[in-house]
């Protein structure tokens, strides 16, 4: 999607469970070419703030808006738009990793991908392991192959929960090469509480902060 | 729709390398069918007694089996990966789908061992696999349904035959019915009270379902 | 409620317990005594059947609103529901065992008074296996408007599939309801007395738990502004 104008906007997202409330008036707008940054301590609703933003979850109130050169783009099409990686989202353990790639792939109406999967796998150092089954993968090569089946449509919105989790020094660093592709010209949401992950954002969101 | 497809393909996928709802499905009828059978031993039931019996079995293995397709999701995991890439409305079909295939290969397999080993005469195939074809749709249809919601609640086990038999009774009702008249009568149209319910429940509660479960899948 | 209508009701409802057992003439040929639970039996049965319809507005308000009250009012029209739903199952059996000779018989309503009993216990169940309570709220409510889609079929399709040792057969052979007059002045007044006490418990339970509601409500705004 070449010259798209992406908008993600956060309008005053408020998030209650029973009677905790975990995220209280959240609001932002991020724009085509630039990252944010999503921080806090443990427990303190980053996991839920990305799961409302990606449209698992909805808001008790308020709401996520997407626009695409000011359009706004339909709930239910979403998922065309954004990719995720996150230590809750799990790929289909009995299955080849081709087979998942596949899956993803084409419930997002893909069609000539296979090039692009042979770039991706080969930049997190999988080639080769395609038709094996996931669970034959290390944590560290499931977290790698979570990147690819997130990227493989090249989403306008990338969401990274712990971008570092399970990985490497030598992945850490594909990871970040990814990260700072996707900031150039795309938008980029990461939950993170490392400091130098935050480094990579232009703006930067504080949850459960009293 | 292809997401309907690629949905149900993944299942089907995943159950061939896995096996664990056919087997427990298989096992279960194959378990109750010796059972009932070795209590009741060489007294000959009637056809009302068998009819009841078959669909006990049947009933009872759909149980073991049905919610498989949604409980694997939510104990592996992948739930917010499938909800992040599917329609809600193709998910419930392809699973529905899904679940249509294992009752079809339950009863290919439950069928003619029950026919053998009860002494169950069956007088009209032709209301016979007609009932037998129409219920699935009610019962895949209802089943998928009441297990998209009790994956979504704590405890899963007893839950899903508790919520599930109120909803499917209908079909249970006719369908005994029905098989009892398929022992009884050759022809088709005694069957037809049965037999039209059991479509007009099919359509409605498929409907129902696809309305609905949008409610059921996003938080 | 007024007081005025606080009196109607209650001499109402005393009137029809007396008229119930002494005044309205008894069924000559075969009921004899037993004629009297009809007049509990019938309304209680209906009102069961009022609150599962209830139940199922109040479900599909929440999910089309997504407004928690409209849960609040659904569970209670369902605890209220199932109440009702034993009473009638035990009025209807006791009726059963003098009218029929024993206590349950499958007949096609009884089977749907069960069915009804059954489907408001796994409501329940349901209710209990989940704590998030926006989850908890959807799945009870889609439960509930699922339930409501299957019952037709109990009330339409099953009596003609199976025969029906219910009322009509018995009290006359035409399928009428052939009362006499004063039995109908008890029946009718049972059925509306009923049906209107029955609203107003409702109606202040349903103001309850609104009260509930609004004080969480004010609650959440407060934690909000801080």
């Amino acid at each position: 999607m070449l010259n798209a104008k992406m908008e993600l906007i956060a309008e005053k997202i408020v998030k209650r469970f029973g009677h905790f409330l975990v995220l209280k008036n959240i609001s932002f707008k991020v724009s085509s070419g630039s990252a944010i940054a999503i921080t806090g301590p443990n427990g303190s609703g980053k996991t839920t703030l990305v799961k409302i933003l990606c449209n698992l979850m909805a808001p008790t109130r308020g709401q996520v808006v997407y626009q695409n050169n000011s359009q706004k783009i339909n709930r239910e099409d979403i998922f065309q738009y954004i990719g995720l990686v996150g230590p809750y989202l799990q790929l289909y353990q009995e299955l080849s990793a081709q087979e998942n790639i596949d899956f993803f792939a084409r419930m997002r109406n893909l069609k000539n991908y296979s090039a692009r999967v042979k770039q991706l796998m080969e930049l997190f150092n999988l080639s080769g392991r395609e038709h094996d089954a996931v669970k034959t993968y290390s944590s560290g090569m499931q977290q790698r192959l979570k990147y690819v089946c997130a990227l493989i449509h090249e989403p306008e919105v990338l969401f990274v929960d712990e971008p570092r989790s399970n990985l490497d020094q030598a992945g850490i660093e594909v990871v970040y090469s990814i990260l700072q592709e996707q900031k150039k010209d795309k938008i980029l949401v990461i939950s993170t509480n490392d400091q130098e992950d935050l480094t990579l954002a232009d703006q930067i969101i504080r949850v459960g902060v009293a | 729709m292809k997401q309907i497809w690629l949905i149900f393909l993944k299942d089907i996928q995943q159950e061939f390398k896995t096996r664990y709802a056919i087997n427990a499905i298989m096992l279960f009828a194959i378990v109750t069918l010796s059972a009932v059978s070795f209590s009741i031993g060489a007294y000959t039931a009637t056809t009302r007694v068998l009819a009841a019996l078959f669909w006990i079995i049947l009933f009872f293995s759909s149980m073991s089996g049905l919610s498989h397709i949604f409980i694997r999701e939510e104990e592996t995991q992948t739930a917010d990966t499938l909800k992040l890439v599917a329609r809600p409305s193709s998910i419930y079909l392809g699973k529905f789908f899904f679940n249509l295939v294992l009752l079809v290969l339950l009863e290919v397999i439950l069928i003619p061992l029950f026919i053998a080993i009860m002494n169950f005469k069956v007088v009209s195939f032709q209301i016979f696999l007609l009932t037998m074809f129409i219920g699935n749709f009610g019962l895949a249809g209802g089943g998928t349904m009441v297990a998209a919601i009790i994956s979504k609640a704590s405890t899963k086990g007893a839950l899903f035959t508790v919520l599930s038999f109120p909803i499917l009774l209908p079909v249970l009702i006719s369908g005994i019915s029905a098989t009892r008249k398929a022992a009884e009568s050759v022809k088709l149209m005694d069957a037809q009270n049965e037999l039209q319910a059991l479509l007009a429940y099919g359509i409605i509660i498929i409907v129902a379902s696809i309305l609905l479960f949008d409610f059921v899948w996003n938080e | 409620m007024s007081k005025l209508w606080k009196i109607i009701l209650y001499t109402g409802l005393a009137l029809i317990i007396v008229g119930a057992f002494v005044w309205a003439p008894l069924e000559p040929k075969i009921l004899k005594e037993y004629t009297r639970i009809f007049y509990f039996h019938v309304p209680v049965a209906w009102i069961c059947v009022l609150f599962f319809l209830i139940a199922a507005y109040y479900s599909f308000q929440f999910l089309r609103t997504k407004d928690l009250l409209y849960d609040a009012y659904a569970k209670i029209s369902n605890e209220l529901g199932i109440l009702f739903a034993i009473l009638a199952t035990v009025t209807g059996s006791i009726w059963a065992k003098v009218t029929w000779g024993s206590f349950w018989n499958w007949d096609p309503r009884e089977t749907s008074i069960f069915i009804l009993l059954l489907i408001y216990g796994a409501y329940f169940s349901l209710r209990s296996a989940v704590e998030q309570e926006d989850r908890r709220a959807r799945l009870a409510a889609v439960y509930s408007l699922l339930a409501f889609v299957t019952v037709p079929f109990f009330v339409f399709v099953v009596p003609r599939i199976y025969f029906s040792l219910h009322p009509d057969p018995v009290i006359n052979t035409q399928g009428k309801i052939h009362l006499e007059l004063r039995q109908r002045v008890v029946f009718f007044s049972s059925l509306i007395f009923h049906t209107v006490l029955y609203l107003w418990l409702f109606q202040m339970r349903k103001t309850q738990v609104k009260l509930q509601m609004i004080l969480r409500l004010y609650k959440e705004n407060k934690m909000l502004e801080e």
